[in-house]
């Protein structure tokens, strides 16, 4: 691996920096359609000239972005720290306690990686109904964290398996109760998982389109995929338009990964090695 | 760069584990049971009572509205593997899977080794090529059938490329829309699993590829022998991911065909969400749920069972 910079190591680069160009070409043409004017029937990779914010302007009043982003912010941000809460409490006896029942409980739990959804989805719905939740954003957060339970739950357990037990045992000598000892001296040590957890489920959660197109289709609340959906069969083929409102509905989850891409490719593979 | 993440999987940091319990012991951590309630009431309520109420209502007659039902057998199954529309979405759920599941390892492994090597650029590289799996599959989906519809960039490019003649509709030909979406898919998650493979590339020592190279073993030599049988946990996840995702696939379909034309790309999700919520067909819908999570599972009991062979 202390290999030198040789011409085949300059051809491999300029390969894959060619590469990479062709992976942007989607993102670049979805920039520069919305950019253009709506009623042009130009190439998508003819360039936007002179470019227009026209789109957004529409997309913006027209997909009602704004009300759908607020809910996408609210549903990820409270399904995420309700599954850190849940999973990381459920994680430490499951990883401490030697007994016969965390083992079982553990394989309970990690079980649920293997059931799809949609093997649930018709009793749910009709579970939600009979609550009065279809329409609310409590049913999604709610599915989501269900949902999210086990693989959070898997990554907390690994990652405490490992974690040595000076810091508690210094805790319980100096006469911290179990909730005490997690919320002040676990739960910290937790960090680099905690960020992981974050990342996957905030990742997932902003993108996801099933759950909420079933349960807040048609009503007042949107989530930003939805709002997207519904807007895109309501302007067909009006590209430019679209793709303003897309660009939109894009920009918070891009910030983020962009903002933090380090963290974010190193969680992935760490979270998912596990 | 990953390795620090995944203490778990790295043999070095496996003994405290096995020491840990007579530690334990000793000196009595405690770690109160109670703790795992509210995680288990919600999974139980979300996903565990569901699922099993899903399993019993597809013997039965239940149409979700009523409260009462009755059993009826296999009556559902029968319906499911006798319709056009379902055993067709069948066929292409498991041909969208595996192709996905093929391209995306081979790509994202390439992705992987290019970028862990000398280049310069491996940083910017991966940020690239990983960019796209925090898009949103939704809104990729419908920048892929616009990139993808006849006067797109793919046929644009074809006929820049004096390859006109293999330009046409390719979301419209039945014979080509399944593929056009696997193609999405590919784009969309080869980053994804180029960090899977990137963090277990990370963690071949050094030395033994140093080794490898001292007995004379050439690249690919080197390749096959060395890095592929290290790499096997990566592959088990990186394939197990592709499959389960590609059997679940929803979302690009929704955006890019709708299932179209005909059922030509039909999956068994979009079956399911069209028998139930647009039909309102609930025992049908219900049935056809359970064949996917059986074939989910067999799949994935196939797939461990082929690993856990390789690896002894």
């Amino acid at each position: 691996m202390h290999a030198r910079y040789t011409w085949r190591t300059l051809a491999r680069e300029v390969g894959l920096i060619l590469l990479a160009l062709a992976f942007l070409v989607p993102l670049a043409g979805l920039l520069n359609v919305s950019l253009k004017p709506r009623d042009s029937q130009s190439g998508a990779l003819a360039f936007a000239f002179p470019p227009t914010l026209d789109n957004y302007v529409q997309a913006w009043n027209q997909a009602s972005l704004g009300a759908a982003l607020a809910n996408s912010f609210l549903i990820t941000a409270v399904s995420v720290v309700l599954i850190i809460a849940f999973a990381s409490t459920a994680a430490y006896p499951l990883a401490r306690v030697t007994r016969g029942w965390s083992r079982y409980t553990f394989y309970f739990v990690i079980g649920g990686l293997l059931v799809p959804g949609q093997l649930a989805l018709l009793p749910l719905y009709a579970t939600m109904r009979d609550f009065g939740l279809l329409g609310s954003l409590w049913s999604v957060i709610l599915i989501n964290v269900g949902q999210q339970i086990p693989f959070s739950v898997f990554l907390y357990t690994m990652f405490l398996r490992e974690l040595p037990l000076d810091y508690e045992e210094a805790a319980l000598l100096d006469g911290c109760g179990p909730l005490r000892s997690f919320v002040s001296v676990v739960f910290p040590l937790l960090r680099p998982v905690t960020g992981t957890v974050v990342i996957l489920n905030a990742v997932g959660i902003w993108n996801e389109f099933f759950t909420p197109l079933l349960y807040l289709g048609g009503s007042g609340n949107t989530t930003a995929p939805v709002a997207i959906y519904g807007f895109v069969s309501q302007y067909v083929s009006q590209w430019p338009l679209i793709f303003a409102g897309l660009v939109i509905s894009v920009i918070p989850i891009l910030v983020v990964y962009f903002a933090l891409q380090k963290h974010i490719i190193k969680g992935f593979a760490g979270g998912l090695k596990g | 760069m990953a390795a620090t993440h995944a203490p778990a999987t790295s043999p070095g940091v496996r003994e405290p584990t096995r020491q840990a319990p007579a530690r334990r012991r000793r000196v009595g951590v405690r770690a109160p049971w109670w703790f795992v309630v509210p995680a288990i009431s919600i999974y139980l309520f979300i996903v565990v009572v569901p699922s099993a109420n899903g399993a019993l209502f597809s013997f039965t007659d239940w149409n979700g509205l009523r409260a009462d039902w009755s059993f009826v057998g296999l009556d559902n199954f029968t319906s499911v593997f006798s319709d056009r529309t379902a055993l067709d979405a069948l066929v292409n759920t498991l041909t969208l899977a595996a192709a996905a599941t093929v391209v995306q390892n081979v790509a994202g492994l390439l992705l992987a080794l290019g970028v862990n090597s000398m280049v310069k650029s491996r940083y910017v590289l991966r940020v690239i090529f990983f960019a796209p799996v925090v898009l949103t599959p939704l809104v990729a989906g419908y920048v892929w059938s616009f990139l993808l519809s006849p006067n797109g960039v793919v046929n644009d490019a074809l006929r820049a490329a004096g390859l006109g003649a293999l330009a046409h509709d390719w979301l419209g030909d039945p014979d080509t829309a399944l593929y056009a979406i696997v193609l999405e898919i590919v784009w969309q998650f080869s980053g994804y699993s180029m960090v899977i493979y990137l963090a277990g590339l990370q963690a071949i020592p050094a030395e033994v590829l140093e080794a490898a190279t001292i007995d004379g073993a050439g690249p690919w030599s080197k390749f096959r022998r060395v890095v592929l049988p290290l790499l096997n946990g990566a592959v088990v996840i990186n394939v197990m991911l592709c499959l389960i995702g590609g059997l679940k696939q929803f979302d690009q379909v929704m955006a890019m065909t709708g299932g179209g034309p005909g059922t030509a790309t039909e999956t068994i999700s979009t079956a399911i969400y069209k028998s139930a919520f647009s039909l309102g067909d609930f025992p049908f819908s219900i049935a056809l749920a359970v064949v996917m999570t059986v074939v989910i599972a067999v799949l994935a009991g196939v797939q461990f069972r082929l690993t856990q062979r390789r690896s002894s």
